[in-house]
């Protein structure tokens, strides 16, 4: 059987990574409910009510089975990773107590009421429970991000006690919270969430528009997705630059894993795709020769610390793996960027919706947020082996000492077949729910967007219940 | 050591992680004890009923769980890890059920098909029964003392938990769970559903008193370490005193039929058997059945009085926050419970 170590970090990337399909979801279509509702409100039309009600109805599915696959991680902490929770504890626990307090409760005490209230409460209140689930979920990102943070860029803290008994202490708040990492990285995880969620939003009514069912309500949902995703695909460009700038100060060995860059004394290059060869520490590939250095030193002859310069067992271990994901979120991001600068134009001609082929690509295309999120991940999280907490514990160190492997294996398998069943549940009501479609209570679908237009206001409010 | 209000730190965490525990208790425990009645009922309308009656609630009920595992990493990191570690298996199967639970609340009645319901009903009253048997188990166990040693290491293996001690707390606390999940559930409906869960309530209360009954006896007879602190304490004595006159009022107000009045005393109940069972442990979280030296004591596993105090402060800024809006909650959807087309 393989060992503890494996197995727990096997468990762990699994379970975060299915946990983290919904998180971005779940943020994205906060921000795209506020919008609709937020139209409705201000329009009045029964249009916008009809599309609101729909993704909170998906958005409630999304919502539900990321807070299942949450509990699990916050308690994986102390089941896996004992000496790294006593480790940490000072420190990360705040973050997540403080996550509980303020983003869970928020979220999901206001979501009874997103889902049940419509004819409970006022039209008001209604949206402001939309609004506290939306900023909920914000900020439940934002603390444990916080956290993963520290991690990766440890600041206000001292070591106290030796060897196992070690442990980080807080000395500063606020310097642990805004950890040289913590702000860029956040702004880069709430973008990309955007996205997640625009582009899902933007799959679902494409597909409509193929159909040619739902058409006013599908192009009116369209356009938010839309315009939430031009903001932030562009956005998402400058906050990855920053992040990358943070990497080469704090992070050396993981930016020159990101690039395959192993000869410190060179000038480092910048690859659009490419294949680290971690036994000759070779890289080939299309580049931009000096990239890296560029960014790194504002030169393109300065040379780069590159992984040479790292004693073996500080190295990250998979820089090939480091690598390729890396370059996947990149292409991706720029994929994004093209996709909905040329949507927007096509919009602007008003030659959007007509055009099959792109409706295509962008049902297709709510897979790249998700990819580039995970990607990006599994490049922050592998690039920063062999440490958990960079520079201070090691990965092989953080385990609980009295776990077996066989205890591992055996919730791994477990949590397997679960998360494997949950997938095929999710994917098969979100289907259905999506074949269903909004219910329309008005009989705008007849009408087209202009005559819809000139009724602003005229349209008749009344509640359906 | 600093202290506020009169108690140093640790102690006031203690209270705080207590608080929240009592918390998550008093209110997933209705949403708990209503799933393991699930099947009682064999209507499909009643189902219904039964599942929305709790439908807008128990997420955020669920919460207070997730509060009191960030509190418990935060204030004392050593007891979340080693209690964690130790309940591996349990608390894998514990997340599964957790899992388990909110699927079949959402799936169930997604589809028309009878089997499918079927088969979400009897998963939905199994995962809440199993977890609340879980949780009292590990509180059981946590009781009765675990085999710790020096490193912090449990020595034992899966058929340490399954002592007779534990086995009869896991039972005790199902059945109060159901009891005070049926009074949430008569209090929140009318008509045939209401009339037959009158019945249940009763039934549930006998065995509720019951195990009551057996519990008290085992802990006084079998676990010293819980009634020395009385014996040092006599004051103390008021609170079993409570407790029973609380048992009493509960049966009391369920055979006038005055279920708000049953339902405010099977909270207080539950969570004055919480409070006896933190009095008993204090200042001690975790015992070690091979030698008291071993013991987890709050001082030994708390965080830096730094970062006791920022969460507290946190936690003062907080707790007034959810328990607003856990408030406007339960206002809005207060009543008995009405289907339309959002329900579940
Ligand atoms: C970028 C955002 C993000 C990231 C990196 C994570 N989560 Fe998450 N988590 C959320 C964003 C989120 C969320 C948006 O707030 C969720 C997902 C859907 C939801 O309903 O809430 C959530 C749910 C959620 C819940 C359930 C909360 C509830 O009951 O409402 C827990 C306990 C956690 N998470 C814990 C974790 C832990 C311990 C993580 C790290 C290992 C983690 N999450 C990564
Ligand atoms: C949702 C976002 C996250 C994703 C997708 C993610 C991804 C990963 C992956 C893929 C690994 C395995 C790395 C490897 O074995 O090479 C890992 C490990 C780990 N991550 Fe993250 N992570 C996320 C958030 C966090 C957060 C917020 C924390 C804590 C604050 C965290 C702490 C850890 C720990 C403790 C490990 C295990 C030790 C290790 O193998 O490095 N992660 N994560
Ligand atoms: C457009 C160009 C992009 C660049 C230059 C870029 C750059 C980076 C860098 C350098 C990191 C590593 C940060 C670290 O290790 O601490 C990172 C992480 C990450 N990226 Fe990107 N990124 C880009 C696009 C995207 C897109 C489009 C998404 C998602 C839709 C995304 C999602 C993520 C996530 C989730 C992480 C992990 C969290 C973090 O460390 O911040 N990125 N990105």
């Amino acid at each position: 059987m393989p060992s503890v170590e494996i197995l727990a970090r096997i468990q762990f990337a699994f379970t975060i990574a299915f946990h983290y399909i919904y998180p971005p979801l779940s943020i994205g279509l906060g921000l795209c409910l506020v919008i609709m509702e937020g139209m409705y409100l201000r329009t009045g039309k029964k249009m916008y009510e009809d599309i609101t009600r729909f993704w909170i109805r998906i958005f409630a599915l999304i919502f539900g089975i990321g807070v299942a696959t949450g509990i699990v991680m916050e308690f994986e902490f102390g089941t896996n990773w004992a000496t790294y929770s006593r480790y940490v504890g000072d420190i990360f626990g705040s973050a997540l107590a403080a996550e509980g307090i303020f983003a869970f409760a928020l979220e999901s005490g206001f979501l009874g009421v997103l889902l049940f209230g419509w004819n409970r409460v006022s039209k008001g209140v209604h949206f402001f429970a939309t609004i506290m689930v939306a900023l909920g979920s914000m900020f439940s990102a934002l603390w444990i991000v916080v956290a993963n943070s520290w991690q990766q860029t440890p600041a206000g803290y001292i070591i106290e006690g030796e060897g196992l008994e070690a442990r980080a202490i807080i000395t500063d708040f606020w310097a642990m919270v805004f950890n040289p990492s913590s702000v860029d990285r956040y702004i880069h995880v709430v973008i990309g969430a955007f996205l997640a969620g625009a582009f899902l939003v933007m799959s679902v009514a494409a597909w409509y528009i193929l159909k040619r069912r739902f058409v006013t309500h599908a192009q009116a949902m369209f356009r938010v997705g839309l315009s939430v995703a031009v903001v932030a695909a562009l956005l998402q460009l400058f906050s990855g630059h920053r992040s990358a700038e943070y990497v080469s100060e704090y992070q050396p060995a993981k930016l020159a894993a990101m690039e395959g860059h192993y000869d410190s004394l060179a000038v480092a290059d910048m690859y659009l795709l490419g294949w680290v060869d971690a036994k000759s520490g070779k890289t080939t590939g299309i580049r931009v020769p000096g990239g890296l250095s560029f960014l790194t030193h504002g030169s393109f002859q300065a040379p780069v610390t590159g992984l040479n310069a790292f004693p073996k067992n500080e190295q990250p271990t998979a820089v090939n793996f480091v690598f390729q994901t890396y370059h996947i979120m990149i292409g991706i991001g720029m994929t994004l960027i093209a996709l909905s600068l040329l949507a927007v134009f096509l919009l602007w001609r008003k030659k959007l919706f007509s055009q099959r082929w792109l409706m295509r690509i962008f049902v297709l295309a709510v897979l790249l947020p998700q990819i580039a999120n995970q990607a990006g991940w599994y490049a922050a999280e592998t690039g920063r082996q062999p440490w958990v907490v960079y520079g201070l514990l090691r990965t092989s160190d953080a385990l609980s000492k009295d776990v077996k492997a066989h205890q591992v294996m055996f919730s791994l398998i477990l949590f397997t077949l679960v998360y494997a069943l949950l997938l095929v549940l999710f994917l098969y009501l979100l289907n259905k729910k999506i074949k269903h479609g909004p219910d329309i209570t008005t009989n705008e679908e007849e009408q087209s967007d202009e005559y819809s237009k000139r009724n602003i206001g005229q349209l008749p409010v009344t509640h359906h219940s | 050591m600093e202290t506020i209000l009169g108690l140093d730190l640790p102690t006031l965490w203690f209270l705080v992680i207590g608080g929240l525990i009592t918390g998550y208790g008093v209110l997933d425990g209705f949403d708990l004890g209503a799933g393991s009645l699930h099947l009682f009922f064999n209507k499909e309308e009643s189902r219904r009923k039964a599942l929305n009656a709790i439908g807008p609630v128990w997420d955020g009920n669920e919460v207070w769980l997730v509060i009191a595992g960030g509190a418990l990493f935060a204030g004392f990191p050593l007891v979340y890890g080693t209690i964690l570690s130790t309940f591996y298996i349990p608390f894998m199967l514990f997340l599964v059920a957790l899992i388990f639970r909110a699927i079949s609340i959402e799936f169930r009645s997604k589809e028309p098909m009878a089997w499918w319901r079927k088969l979400w009903d009897i998963s939905y009253m199994a995962s809440s029964t199993l977890i609340t048997l879980l949780l009292g188990l590990v509180l059981g166990n946590l009781i009765h003392g675990l085999p710790i040693n020096a490193e912090h290491e449990f020595t034992g293996d899966l058929l340490t938990f399954f002592n007779p001690y534990a086995l009869l707390i896991s039972i005790t606390t199902l059945s109060l769970f159901m009891l005070h999940g049926s009074i949430y559930l008569v209090m929140k409906t009318e008509n045939r559903l209401y009339a037959k869960l009158t019945v249940l309530v009763n039934n549930c209360s006998k065995f509720f008193i019951l195990c009551f009954i057996l519990a008290s006896m085992s802990t006084l007879i079998y676990i010293p370490h819980m009634t020395a602190v009385f014996k040092e304490y006599p004051l103390l004595f008021a609170l079993p005193l409570l407790a029973v006159l609380t048992v009493l009022n509960i049966k009391r107000s369920i055979d006038s039929r005055r279920y708000f009045t049953a339902f405010v005393f099977s909270s207080i109940i539950t969570s004055i058997l919480l409070i006896l069972f933190a009095i008993g442990l204090y200042p001690n979280i975790i015992i070690s059945t091979l030698d008291p030296a071993y013991n987890i004591s709050i001082y030994k596993a708390a965080s830096s009085p730094k970062s006791l105090k920022i969460m507290l402060l946190i936690a003062a800024i907080g707790t007034p926050l959810v328990l607003s809006y856990t408030i406007f909650v339960f206002w809005t959807f207060r009543g008995k419970v009405k289907l339309n087309e959002m329900s579940y």
